[in-house]
């Protein structure tokens, strides 16, 4: 394992070192006294595993495509930007414009997720970008999504209003928002329809739970005590009337 | 179901004399005016387009497609689209669609430009004679030059050029993306590009594989929707650009209907077949210049510091601001989309009424990065209505470093600007997905065309430098002394910095 001492270096200069060790074959790194160096990760491929002490600046795993990050604190704004492989884990709370755009792998955060959480995120073949937030979110938690799906746990078992925010999967035309408690149909876009997990969701959750549970030394029988609300769009096509040809 | 009251905008005919009944109209036109009757040719008027392709391959000269004179009484207020218009949304409750730039008779300030030559004074110079250098860089220029001397003792470049989009002549092919225009039209796009050692730009449908050989053409788009984008999507190209705006519908997103998201589109926006591609109207990531920045660099780390990065906007009032913020927010290049700049889709009322002119916005940006001393952080690209290579020596005298060429692009393709590319039918093969239409458009065939087209406007450029007794593009750039303009208000002509003929 190589270590990096981040301490009052610019991102540039730290994530060419980053580029260069995983160049080298390193596949295991660990990043000391970050504070706030953007693009940790960014367009980063393979298999490398990198542990962040500290707190790691914006665009976390942006375009990423392969590694794990793991980062012991609490992190910022737009992690996991259009990232197309590879898993970032999160112990603290993060910011806003989580996983905009993201295609595939991976987002464990064992705390609150802020705005405009899984924004247009897609799904692709055998790719299906998943979040999960064991805290509570903010507004337009999957607005304009596409695919994959956004996991809200609400761990600390807040009451209805207080789990997720207004605009709820506004635009939502793929993909499912699972959440941990009720949700009030008022909180969400014309577009999206409210149901309780069937047979096979609850198989999802199991295997996709199990995962991050793992990942924060939880449990998931106590996870699974709750209901889950599921929620998806009407209709694939939300617009399809709006234009006269 | 009632017939429309929207009468049809177009008399398609078939002189039944000169008719050989060979039924190629009917296999021609995508749109379905044609069907066999048992003996004639049956046509169905309303779904007239007047793109032509009936015309051109009825081998009689029988068809000839006429104006409707089947009119609305004719009144100076209400014209015949607004009538029309009304109608349509009476009977759908749609927004009317539209395709290419607008239509709207607006003043077109290039026609109201004039350019300068020499006369005994100075010399002009003959382009068939002597050398003229139409090659063009973009991106960011340093500065200042340091050298230093070599070990054998000569001086050598010390400053480290910031990368550069190589050109051979100062145009470009506009981004339009697979889906909004057809696979074929792409390649043929590319192989004119390769062949002319300029660039095509993707648009925002991703790179399908059969263009990766191109890549050393082409730019790579990042839009809202984010389709196709990945790491190694970012790293294919020559540059990345970040695609804020379109001049045709500046502030709104895009919208690629769920029924035109074959296989072959979804493998290459690398999303689910069926579902719609909706771009949001802003990139969620993106609320501020400093946002802008961020993704920037996002996108500078993960390629490397390699690629330009390129930021495309819609002419708007307040242009000259923005631009100045991208180019402070670190962007190489600066594409400015005038609002007559062409679309496969938007609102009619979007695209008629949303932006302003692109001779205004470059004026108005060239001038404004001048002023604060920044001109040279970043090139720009002037699109969005140029018809000529007149408006592209205009363009490049009021500060474009390149010229963007779209619609003038398809046109060589068999397009007429019909404008009904979002109706997925274009009998040339160009905006369309279907099959049986877009084999129509050999690569190979009107890549050789698109090369002509480009190459007779680059002589036609060389012409205009050798009259203006130059002999390179570079000594053209933003030189407005060599403008004129012809009856232009004293306002105009000052925003764009160019004095009135006859002084």
């Amino acid at each position: 394992m190589l270590t990096i001492d981040a301490k009052g270096t610019y991102y540039r200069r730290l994530n060419e070192q980053v580029r260069e060790a995983i160049a080298k074959g390193e596949k295991e790194l660990l990043l000391k006294n970050v504070n706030g160096q953007y693009y940790i990760g960014d367009g980063l491929k393979g298999e490398a595993m990198i542990t962040i002490e500290g707190v790691p600046g914006n665009d976390l795993a942006a375009f990423m495509d392969g590694p794990t990050l793991i980062v012991k604190n609490n992190a910022q704004d737009n992690i996991g930007n259009t990232m197309n492989s590879g898993k970032v884990i999160v112990y603290g709370n993060v910011g806003d414009v989580l996983g905009y755009g993201m295609r595939g792998g991976k987002l464990h955060i064992r705390g609150d997720v802020g705005y405009r959480v899984g924004i247009h995120m897609k799904g692709y073949k055998k790719q299906i970008p998943v979040i999960i937030a064991g805290g509570t979110a903010g507004d337009f938690f999957g607005e304009y999504m596409a695919g994959g799906a956004l996991i809200l746990l609400n761990l600390e078992n807040k009451k209805d209003g207080q789990i997720v925010g207004d605009y709820l999967g506004t635009g939502m035309h793929g993909g499912t928002i699972f959440i941990r408690g009720e949700v009030d149909k008022k909180l969400c876009g014309a577009e999206v329809g409210i149901s309780d997990p069937n047979e096979e969701d609850i198989k999802f959750l199991t295997d996709y739970l199990k995962d991050y549970c793992k990942d924060f030394n939880l449990k998931l029988e106590d996870i699974m005590k709750v209901d889950f609300k599921k929620l998806t769009p009407a209709s694939s096509r939300p617009y399809g009337n709006m234009y006269a040809y | 179901m009632f017939k429309s009251l929207a009468p049809p905008e177009f008399l398609a005919k078939i002189d039944q004399v000169k008719c050989i009944k060979c039924k190629r109209c009917i296999q021609n036109c995508g749109w379905s005016v044609y069907s066999w009757g048992g003996d004639k040719v049956l046509i169905d008027t309303y779904k007239c387009v007047n793109c032509l392709r009936c015309y051109h391959y009825c081998p009689e000269e029988a068809i000839t497609i006429e104006d409707n004179p089947v009119r609305f009484r004719s009144n100076a207020n209400w014209g015949f689209y607004n009538i029309r218009n009304i109608k349509r949304q009476a009977e759908t409750g749609g927004i009317p669609l539209t395709g290419m730039g607008s239509d709207m008779p607006y003043p077109v300030i290039f026609d109201n430009l004039l350019l300068d030559a020499c006369q005994v004074t100075n010399p002009s110079i003959d382009p068939l004679r002597e050398p003229m250098e139409l090659r063009t860089y973009l991106g960011k220029k340093p500065a200042k030059l340091e050298f230093e001397k070599g070990p054998d003792g000569k001086s050598k470049l010390k400053t480290k050029m910031p990368p550069q989009i190589k050109l051979e002549m100062p145009f470009i092919f506009a981004p339009m993306s697979y889906g909004s225009i057809s696979l074929n039209a792409q390649k043929t796009l590319a192989m004119a590009a390769k062949e002319l050692g300029i660039v095509m730009n993707t648009g925002e449908g991703g790179l399908h594989e059969e263009i990766y050989p191109f890549r050393g053409n082409v730019i790579v788009q990042v839009a809202s929707g984010r389709f196709g984008v990945n790491a190694d999507y970012l790293n294919a190209g020559v540059a990345v650009e970040i695609k804020i705006g379109q001049g045709a519908k500046p502030g709104i997103g895009g919208h690629l209907p769920g029924e035109k998201i074959p296989l072959d589109i979804a493998k290459t926006r690398m999303i689910p077949v069926g579902t719609d591609a909706l771009s949001p109207a802003p990139q969620h990531d993106i609320y501020s210049i400093e946002d802008l920045r961020q993704l920037i660099f996002a996108i500078k780390e993960a390629t490397n510091y390699t690629k330009p990065v390129s930021v495309k906007i819609a002419a708007v009032h307040n242009v000259a601001a923005i631009a100045s913020g991208i180019v402070r927010a670190g962007a190489d290049i600066v594409y400015i989309d005038g609002f007559r700049g062409g679309t496969g889709a938007a609102p009619v009322i979007i695209r008629d009424h949303l932006g302003i002119p692109i001779e205004h916005a470059l004026a108005a940006v060239d001038e404004r990065l001048r002023q604060e001393g920044i001109r040279n952080e970043a090139s720009i690209i002037a699109a969005g209505g140029i018809r000529s290579s007149a408006d592209a020596a205009k363009a490049i005298a009021l500060g474009a470093d390149a010229i963007a060429i779209g619609t003038a692009a398809l046109i060589t393709m068999g397009c007429t600007v019909c404008g009904k590319c979002y109706t997925g039918n274009c009998s040339w093969g160009i905006t369309t997905q279907r099959p049986e239409l877009t084999v129509r458009l050999d690569p190979e065939v009107y890549a050789e065309r698109l090369i002509n087209m480009i190459h007779a406007w680059s002589h036609e450029l060389k012409e205009i430098l050798g009259a203006l007794g130059v002999n390179a593009i570079e000594s053209l750039r933003g030189s407005r002394e060599r403008l004129r303009g012809v009856g232009l208000d004293s306002q105009t002509l000052d925003i764009l910095g160019v004095k009135p003929t006859g002084r």
